[in-house]
């Protein structure tokens, strides 16, 4: 039995080592964000680092993974959703602090890569023209069973009359991000995504988008939410979050902005 | 180049490796050596993770271990946090699911050891503690360097329990692994170019290990 009390003694020294250091990172608050917001969350992360307001740590996903495992206790402060509905369950049942704030409006795009059949046509009317002729093999949208950004694709690609035609073409991407890597890499001829995913440096040199208008989904209302186990430094994000510095950011990466229309 | 994530997938193998060193010797041990009923069963049991896919394995173990479950509710009363998505769990999961690659060489390690021997060792008066420190174990030694290059590896390489138990929490549960397919997402190919080449090395590493042990062990036999 001698033996085998040192692999124990090196195992309870090694997982409270591993105690300490994440009770070291404690202080840095861990952000869940739909996968819509990465590049301008990255932005304003550094912005906020560099207004002296510490370091972040992000989690980037979909917005309805990212709430089940909010509820099966997942160690999350707090929670930018792309969507209301994620957000507003969480808080009625408990996981929130209240219902939080809206803190961007999405957009969607017609994302082709370089090279692609498919023209960037954000009414679509070259989509359905593609769909008749078969430019188009496969078309990345992200799952609209837990994505809102795939919600809002499905909505438009329905309003378009497009939705039976191009379903058995779907890919879908286990996030908007995924949808717009599948897009982007030219293994997919086209597909629906976050406008602020189109307009992300890296995508912009290989890809060509077109804005779809507003009216052929539902307003992406995004909301965010400090939960349950929230520290002061999460609640210090969420106000910077709300403030004009972020909101240039979000604005300046297509996002329209609460409280001031269009 | 992610290097909290590299980190975090080192010290999750090596601390699965550290646990499963005592279960591995000892369960393969009594494997190589023991007959009972069931035992088929047993082998069967512990191989499962090699063939079931990691989703099913990472299905059962967030419900093994969430905040619903009995062991996730008694965790969180000890340790005040939550078992699934943080890095304990992990290294629970790990363990589990890292038992066919730790269990199976160390048997075959001990298998290997003539019969005679055994018997020549305890003819010479040795007890069985002494015959297993001085005469089975150097013997086995090279399965069980094997079964533990071989579990590291596995680990640093594991994506889809990781994601399932884990999530991608920072600095908590984003292993390498996961991590390169964050950095995918984000568009970024250099970074999850890096990455996927590091993780390449250290898995051709291994392999080239383990299977120079495995040769050490033929040799013996023949």
């Amino acid at each position: 039995m001698g033996r085998g009390v040192k692999p124990g003694c090196g195992l309870a020294a090694a997982l409270l080592a591993a105690g300490l250091w994440s009770a070291a990172h404690a202080a840095e608050p861990l952000v869940a964000a739909a996968s819509d917001v990465q590049f301008a969350l990255e932005e304003i992360a550094d912005a906020y680092a560099k207004a002296g307001g510490g370091a972040v740590r992000l989690a980037l996903g979909s917005s309805g993974n990212f709430a089940r495992q909010i509820r099966q206790g997942a160690p999350f402060e707090l929670f930018l959703s792309a969507d209301e509905d994620y957000a507003l369950a969480l808080a009625r049942d408990g996981f929130a602090r209240g219902p939080g704030a809206l803190y961007a409006q999405g957009r969607i795009a017609l994302l082709v890569p370089l090279g692609s059949p498919l023209k960037p046509d954000g009414t679509l009317a070259d989509l359905k023209a593609a769909l008749r002729d078969g430019r188009v093999r496969k078309f990345a949208i992200a799952d609209p069973e837990h994505a809102p950004y795939g919600r809002a694709a499905e909505q438009a690609l329905r309003r378009a009359g497009l939705w039976e035609q191009i379903r058995p073409l779907l890919v879908l991407g286990e996030n908007v991000s995924q949808a717009a890597q599948f897009a982007a890499s030219g293994n997919a001829e086209g597909g629906i995504v976050a406008y602020s995913l189109a307009l992300a440096p890296r995508l912009k040199e290989r890809t060509g988008h077109a804005l779809i208008p507003e009216d052929r989904h539902a307003p992406l209302r995004q909301r965010m939410v400090l939960l349950r186990n929230a520290g002061p430094a999460a609640e210090r994000f969420f106000a910077y979050l709300q403030s004009p510095p972020a909101r240039a950011i979000f604005r300046r990466h297509g996002f329209a902005l609460p409280g001031e229309g269009g | 180049m992610d290097w909290t994530a590299l980190r975090l997938s080192i010290e999750l193998g090596a601390l699965t490796v550290l646990f499963l060193l005592p279960v591995g010797i000892l369960a393969g041990r009594a494997l190589a050596y023991r007959d009972f009923p069931g035992k088929g069963l047993v082998e069967a049991l512990i191989a499962l993770p090699l063939v079931l896919p990691p989703t099913v394995l990472g299905f059962y173990l967030l419900v093994a271990l969430g905040a619903a479950s009995p062991l996730g509710q008694a965790w969180q009363a000890a340790v005040g946090r939550p078992l699934v998505f943080s890095f304990e769990g992990l290294v629970l999961a790990s363990v589990l699911f890292n038992l066919p690659f730790a269990i199976q060489p160390m048997q075959r390690g001990f298998e290997a050891i003539p019969a005679e021997l055994r018997a020549a060792a305890a003819c010479c008066g040795m007890t069985p503690w002494r015959a297993f420190a001085r005469v089975e174990l150097p013997l086995a030694w090279p399965g069980v360097l094997t079964a533990m290059v071989l579990s590291f590896a596995h680990t640093m390489g594991e994506f889809g329990i990781v994601l399932m138990v884990g999530g991608s929490v920072p600095g908590e549960t984003r292993t390498a692994a996961i991590a390169i397919y964050d950095r995918v997402q984000a568009f970024d190919d250099a970074a999850a170019g890096r990455m996927s080449a590091a993780l390449l090395a250290v898995s051709l590493a291994a392999i080239a290990l383990s299977y120079a042990f495995s040769r050490r062990i033929g040799r013996r036999l023949g």
